[in-house]
């Protein structure tokens, strides 16, 4: 067993864990942070996807002694401590970008990080930016929708509107 | 009665979605239950040949491993009396059983073979490494071509043959049948093998009370068949299992009833008398979760030069894979739908199901109609281009006129209004047609390695097909309290398409109560025994309908407690849901709200609604794409749709059905393939392998509205759900074919690979490369 010191949605955390413990199984297993799921074991889905040093990353892909003094945080994490979720949880919400919702945590955390890096992406930009996370049941159409709508939200609407393709 | 606006057809926000995007869905992973504590954990030993006999298993390394409680074989579950199960219809070949562990024989890889029990969740994934199977390699019969020739022997030893079923009669064929047609063009083309591949892979979770009652927690589509699946297979009694439903992280036709690891899963808890958790890896998933399609179709067709069909024919082969499923079933829907929308004179269809050394094939999104809808319009694209005429003027000539009394075709499938002409004109204007036939002739006469493709497809589909006697139905209970809230139970079974919010808004229409004070409960066999669960595109037409009309009979039942409240005749009351109270007519001061009338007595009504017959959505696709000669790329540039599936609840949630689906139809045509090699080992058990689509790989689409509402239920709506996925392959194959058809290309089988597509141009061009 090795210990790991590390921060976790804002919360000082210190555990003893097997050195082959994945950070994707730390976090649901040992929190009970369940938000993150794992959908496949190539790396391929992204639904475990959390932020690493605010950074996007596939947590079935860490083990959790990388974590070691570092900062993760969570679909959980993006929620306010007065219930409000995040401007891009809500844009998920507004513009149905989520159905059975098993990809919906590790799609948000991945659109957090690449509005973080890109506040104003094109419709394309998004689409290159979460090919690594699969979704089943939207055919993207309503993810893009959301993320596009939250980083005009976050850039207080300063973004030119995209073409509204959908009739 | 109210004055405020109806909130049906309205864009309501899903009232499920905060718990999903900020703790996460509590699938079944994520059960967290004091029934559960405790529990350890199963994992399965595979087969890793398609083929053979097992010579041996050793567990004695397995046992030894940490944390490993026990090893079960075939033998174990044989002692407990446990029998391999017969295929699920009695026209399927009897002697096809499937084992829970595999014994004797491994017929695919992938089937479990033993089941390892361990403490803790790593331990199994080590342990199974040191189960040694001893395998004595047979011919994989890898091809539903070789299970026909027999070449390679047979799958079941016992069965005498790999024919599981036949639907229709080959031998009634018709030697005349293409009598009198100028053009006649016949082409076999694969409907391939595909992975439904939901997000969340199979999972379970099983405790067995001290009362000697099961509960598991299995993803599922619709708890009941869950249920009857699970005592079938341990031979329970009914009132002994309990299955509950966690949320479902997307189903698509793959996760009814329940799979053998459950059966296994609820086995051990009982053997080991300690709760029980098994989930599956990706790996896993996409070698023994039931694949989609996997047909082989012979499609032939006939009529005069200017474009008027005569005559059709479809001759299926069916992959069932190893064991007869699901699939070894879906051809006879294919030839359900064998003429979809057109008006075709003469038309006949057979099928032959064969079993194979794969992972056995179920429903899978549409099951059975995308394959009829995909090769009418494969073979309408074939007749247009052998006659020399438009595929749009095909359709237009051959579509059946518009109808509203319903239309019984000649495969006994009874069409209940169908507007085809319209949709397809809807289609063709919102894609602007004309202009692209001008950019396609444009970049052809100038060459440009990036040709345009334009594809189209008309479609019908059956959708809420009946399944209990006495036609298709579907129960809903509703429930109003005394604090003014609703509890709603359903035999439906939402794993995403937003059940909670729609059943809502329906009582909440009829009711007058907000839909943050309904709760809509489902997939609890204890708290609703009976139920259909979803899947056939069937919930809101029936299951929805249901829960209309049982708010509907509350209000009666409740108008009989208001006038005795209010001592007045029940009928001088009327209802405002803009109070959710009774009132005097003419006297809006003397009333009583309607939860006050749950005070005394409970206030709820269980209704069961049953629909004249299955429903028949329709609609018309347009997919551009670009393809690059040179290499054989397909650029899926757009889609765009008319579904028609009646009267739309929730537009939001309608249009999430339809992107969802033309998305994965897309893919079908394009993108995704199951592949074996010739010794029936998977090429595509991974997402690193298996081309899942991506966001990069699909424009956003052009969603055109068209609601033609059936009479069969109160809400004048159809199926939504499977609609996408069936337009859309037929358009997007239609495209790739369309784009490089002026260089002599008159087919290419799905998915239109770079290599496929190449192939098609280099032999089309008359090269020795191909």
């Amino acid at each position: 067993m090795t210990e790991i010191k590390l921060t976790v949605n804002g919360t000082a955390r210190s555990d003893e864990v097997e050195p082959r413990l994945l950070l994707v199984h730390y976090l649901r297993e040992n929190l009970g942070l369940r938000a993150a799921n794992v959908g496949c074991d190539t790396t391929s889905c992204g639904a475990c996807t959390v932020l690493l040093d605010g950074e996007s990353v596939k947590s079935c892909t860490v083990l959790a002694v990388q974590a070691n003094g570092r900062s993760v945080t969570t679909a959980e994490g993006l929620v306010a401590e007065d219930g409000t979720m995040s401007a891009v949880q809500q844009a998920f919400r507004e513009h149905h970008g989520l159905q059975c919702g098993f990809c919906t945590p590790g799609m948000v955390m991945a659109s957090t990080s690449l509005l973080a890096e890109n506040p104003h992406p094109t419709e394309q930009e998004v689409r290159e930016g979460l090919e690594g996370n699969f979704c089943r049941c939207t055919g993207y159409h309503n993810i893009v929708r959301a993320v596009l709508a939250a980083a005009d939200k976050l850039s207080g609407g300063s973004a030119p509107a995209e073409p509204e393709v959908t009739a | 009665m109210s004055m405020r606006g109806s909130i049906l057809g309205t864009r309501v926000l899903r009232t499920e979605d905060p718990g999903f995007l900020s703790t996460g869905g509590v699938y079944a992973e994520d059960v967290q239950d004091e029934r559960l504590a405790g529990a350890c954990y199963v994992h399965f030993v595979r087969s890793t040949v398609a083929h053979a006999k097992i010579s041996g298993i050793d567990v004695s390394a397995a046992l030894e491993a940490p944390g490993v409680l026990a090893v079960y074989t075939a033998r174990d579950l044989a002692d407990a009396g446990l029998k391999p199960l017969p295929p699920m219809m009695p026209n399927m070949n009897q002697a096809m059983k499937q084992p829970l562990l595999a014994g004797d024989v491994v017929r695919f890889v992938g089937e479990p073979v033993a089941a390892v029990v361990t403490e803790e969740m790593y331990q199994g994934e080590d342990a199974i490494e040191l189960v040694d199977v001893d395998y004595d390699i047979l011919p994989a019969v890898a091809t539903m071509h070789q299970a026909l020739s027999g070449e390679r022997g047979l799958v079941f030893a016992d069965a005498g043959t790999n024919v599981v079923c036949t639907f229709g009669d080959a031998s009634a064929s018709s030697p005349d049948l293409f009598d009198g047609c100028e053009v006649v063009v016949s082409e076999v083309i694969q409907n391939q093998r595909v992975a439904p591949a939901p997000m969340e892979s199979r999972s379970g979770a099983a405790a067995w009370g001290e009362d000697g009652r099961l509960t598991a927690w299995i993803p599922n589509q619709g708890a009941q068949g869950t249920k009857g699946a699970i005592t079938g297979m341990l031979g329970l009694k009914p009132e002994d299992v309990r299955i509950i439903t966690p949320d479902v992280g997307g189903a698509f036709g793959a996760k009814f009833g329940a799979d053998t690891e459950h059966a296994v899963l609820c086995w051990v808890a009982r053997q080991l008398g300690r709760p029980a958790r098994w989930s599956e890896t990706r790996n896993e998933n996409l070698l023994v979760m039931p694949h989609g399609r996997a047909q082989e179709q012979k499609i032939t067709i006939g009529g005069t030069k200017d474009g008027t069909v005569l005559a059709y024919r479809i001759e299926i082969t069916q992959d069932c894979g190893a064991y007869p499923k699901a699939g070894a079933f879906l051809p006879s829907l294919t030839r359900l739908m064998t003429p979809g929308p057109y008006h075709i004179p003469r038309a006949e269809s057979w099928s032959t199901s064969v079993v194979t050394n794969t992972t056995p094939v179920g429903a899978y999104r549409g099951a059975g109609r995308p394959e009829a809808a995909a090769a009418v319009d494969r073979a309408i694209d074939l007749f247009a281009d052998a006659a020399g005429v438009d595929p749009a003027d095909v359709r237009r000539k051959n579509l059946l006129p518009k109808f509203t009394e319903p239309h019984t075709t000649a495969f006994g499938a009874k069409y209940d209004s169908g507007d085809y002409a319209t949709a397809l004109e809807k289609a063709l204007a919102a894609a602007d047609y004309p202009g692209l036939l001008a950019e396609q002739a444009k970049r052809r006469a100038s060459g440009d390695p990036l040709q345009l493709g334009i594809g189209l497809s008309s479609y019908v589909e059956i959708t809420g097909p009946g399944g209990e006697a006495g036609g298709p139905n579907e129960n809903g209970t509703v429930e109003v309290h005394p604090d003014g809230t609703a509890t709603v139970l359903t035999g439906t079974s939402p794993h995403g398409q937003g059940h909670q919010t729609v059943w809502a808004m329906l009582v909440s229409e009829e009711l007058g109560i907000p839909i943050e004070k309904i709760t809509v409960k489902w997939g609890d066999t204890d708290l609703v025994p009976k139920g259909g669960g979803t899947g056939g595109s069937r919930s809101l037409q029936l299951g929805g309908a249901a829960v209309q009309q049982a708010s509907r009979e509350l209000l009666d039942v409740a108008r009989e407690r208001a006038a005795a409240a209010l001592e007045a005749a029940p009928a001088d009351l009327v209802f405002d849901t803009e109070t959710s109270a009774f009132s005097v007519k003419g006297d809006p001061d003397v009333s009583v709200p309607l939860s006050s009338l749950a005070e005394s007595e409970r206030l709820f009504v269980r209704s069961v609604f049953t629909a004249p017959g299955p429903t028949f959505p329709f609609g018309s696709h347009v997919a551009v794409v670009e393809v690059d000669t040179e290499t054989g790329k397909v650029f899926l540039r757009r889609v765009v749709t008319v579904d028609d599936a009646g009267t739309v609840m929730n537009p939001l949630l309608a249009e999430g059905q339809r992107h969802g689906g033309i998305a994965q139809g897309a893919a079908q045509a394009f993108l995704e393939e199951v592949v074996y090699d010739d010794d029936g080992n998977p090429l595509t058990a991974t997402f690193a392998d298996y081309p899942f689509l991506s966001a990069t790989e699909v424009p956003s689409f052009e969603l055109v509205d068209m609601e033609t509402p059936t009479s069969y239920n109160p809400l004048g709506a159809k199926g939504i759900g499977e609609a996408g996925s069936i337009g859309a392959t037929p358009a997007v194959q239609n495209a790739v074919i369309d784009a490089v058809s002026h260089l002599g290309v008159t087919h290419i089988d799905m998915p239109t690979s770079p290599q496929r597509v190449w192939r098609a141009i280099v032999a089309a061009s008359g090269s020795k490369e191909a």
